[in-house]
């Protein structure tokens, strides 16, 4: 049997967008080679009606990954059945080419609070969010990716650093890994870490996924945090740090978010094309942001 | 060693406690203040698009510091933001500063039953030629469904629905006075495709609707409109209805009961054009 037989069926995701309902008609007659898009699933779980029919309508022309930010793997408690078994619907309804969430918790006894939420990273949370993943695996039927989110706050207790963590529960539960660049940057800015290190050190082959955004610094506050405001193009650090680590883990589907600040879909489409450019060549990037410092 | 679980009880209640008022440590991190504003203002925002009427009436600033009070009295229970909101229109009938827009609540509502219609069950409308082809005495005990997307409701004391209509429109002469008729008004939301509409209901038309949805057959729901409206014309209520989608499946029912109930009109003729 031909090991590759299964591969062929899966489309070749290059470079992709997020989609934004601004944008349905554009991304709809959209035919660059490899575009895939990425939604929240959060925004589907209806029972009927025009999101469902957009969403449907994009994946007949495209790929289409499903990523998800309220599964709250890193709360101390298993994901909510009901909202797991809605996912589950939505996945076998569209049949993403990716399925991916966050290293981070969102639902707390009873609540739900809108944002990644940071924790220790504990032997005890290390159990409890492999147990979690692998539930949601089993659950969707396929393995998920998990992303590093922002970082903003200095947790005490770590026991593990976070690309180590990722890569053990990637051992324990044969997920693979969502790399938000950007993440990376703002999350080494307002820690202060090494960027670079970090990305050298991701175990390559479990890369499902990457991520590229726009930042902003804070507003509200004095020091100099930086936000994943998603508001803004890819920023010059980023696009460097994405072609290093394209030469280190070789091409893997990447995905340009933008939240804030919405332009017309062809501005985000170059920035999609860059990114598949780079995908092609990485020291082709490298080189011309060496000219332009 | 802290566990878990104890590390997200202390998370979460400095969310939302007042800013230094917990002995959290890693509260008083400026950078706690990125979480506790991400969440409030996603929340807030979330409550903005989903009642964009009433932002409309209030303006942006009041509608926000009223929507930081709900959310906190009433944060999200389910991730699915499109839903949240559910009791909006409640706090803002006991809210003291809305008093004086007593039509608040009700604008609320109908953006609420907006969203409702919108993301409801898809299913085709009830074609009014189904009907048009059914005996007079089939059709006193025919009972018909309300589509799935269908939203009804009425406002006694104001005329809500035009005010909701107007403030739901992404542009309206925002200069011109307009002065409403003041009297009370029915209102029916649908959505036979994709796009959700809305019309004006009359007592009859709501009354009929309303006996329907309790599965009453059409000669319970004609006593139904005219009882609401002595003079009401029932070709146009049904007219009305069909054709802007409120039902969606019909049955002929074998009940004994409504033996003897005449059906008044003939429908055959009107429904022909």
């Amino acid at each position: 049997m031909n090991p590759d037989a299964d591969r062929e069926m899966v489309p070749e995701l290059t470079a992709g967008l997020g989609l934004k309902p601004q944008h349905y008609d554009a991304a709809l007659a959209c035919t660059a080679q490899g575009l895939w898009f990425e939604v929240h699933p959060e925004n589907y779980l209806v029972a009927g009606g025009p999101r469902l029919k957009w969403l449907d309508a994009i994946r007949k022309h495209h790929p289409l990954s499903l990523h998800g930010v309220s599964l709250s793997l890193a709360a101390d408690a298993r994901p909510d059945t009901v909202h797991l078994s809605r996912i589950g619907n939505l996945v076998r309804q569209v049949d993403p080419a990716l399925v991916s969430e966050h290293l981070a918790w969102s639902f707390w006894n009873g609540v739900y609070y809108p944002d990644l939420l940071p924790f220790p990273r504990t032997r005890e949370a290390l159990m409890r969010i492999a147990s979690n993943i692998s539930i949601t695996q089993e659950a969707l039927k396929r393995p998920i990716a998990i992303e590093n989110p922002s970082h903003y706050l200095v947790v005490d207790g770590h026991d593990w650093s976070e690309i180590d963590f990722l890569a053990e529960l990637t051992r324990r539960t044969g997920c693979g890994l969502l790399l938000d660049v950007n993440n990376v940057y703002i999350s080494a800015q307002n820690l202060g870490f090494d960027a670079e290190q970090y990305l050298d050190s991701v175990p390559a082959r479990a890369i499902m996924e990457i991520h590229l955004a726009g930042h902003s610094a804070d507003h509200n506050s004095e020091t100099a945090l930086l936000i994943d405001s998603h508001d803004t193009p890819v920023s010059a650090p980023v696009w460097a740090l994405y072609s290093r680590l394209i030469r280190h883990a070789g091409p893997k589907p990447t995905l340009i978010e933008r939240d804030g600040n919405v332009p017309a879909f062809g501005a985000l489409m170059d920035e999609r094309d860059r990114a598949a450019a780079v995908m092609l060549d990485p020291s082709a990037e490298f080189k011309s942001l060496a000219k332009a410092a | 060693m802290q566990t878990l679980a104890a590390f997200q009880y202390n998370f979460a209640q400095s969310l939302t406690a007042p800013p230094g008022t917990t002995a959290n440590a890693f509260a008083a991190q400026p950078a706690f203040a990125v979480y506790r504003n991400t969440v409030t203002k996603s929340c807030i925002d979330v409550l903005q698009a989903n009642y964009p009427a009433v932002e409309r009436l209030t303006g942006e600033e009041w509608f926000r510091a009223a929507a930081a009070i709900y959310v906190h009295e009433t944060p999200p229970d389910d991730p699915v933001l499109l839903r949240y909101g559910a009791t909006f229109g409640g706090f803002l009938a006991r809210f003291e500063p809305a008093k004086g827009l007593p039509y608040l609540p009700g604008v609320a509502q109908l953006d609420r039953l907006w969203t409702e219609a919108h993301c409801a069950r898809d299913e085709a409308a009830l074609d009014a030629a189904a009907i048009a082809r059914l005996a007079p005495e089939k059709l006193a005990v025919s009972v018909l469904y309300p589509h799935p997307a269908a939203r009804w409701a009425w406002f006694a004391d104001a005329p809500v629905f035009s005010i909701w209509a107007r403030n739901r429109m992404e542009q309206s002469a925002e200069n011109e006075t307009w002065e409403p008729d003041w009297k009370p008004e029915g209102a029916l939301l649908t959505r036979k495709h994709d796009t959700v509409e809305w019309i004006n209901l009359d007592a009859s038309a709501y009354a009929f609707l309303d006996q329907c949805a309790t599965g009453g057959t059409l000669a319970q729901a004609t006593n139904s409109a005219l009882a609401a409206q002595s003079d009401a014309d029932l070709q146009t209520v049904m007219a009305t209805l069909l054709g802007a989608g409120a039902f969606s499946r019909m049955s002929i029912t074998r009940s004994r009961q409504h033996r003897g109930l005449s059906w008044p009109l003939s429908l055959r003729a009107r429904r022909a054009s």
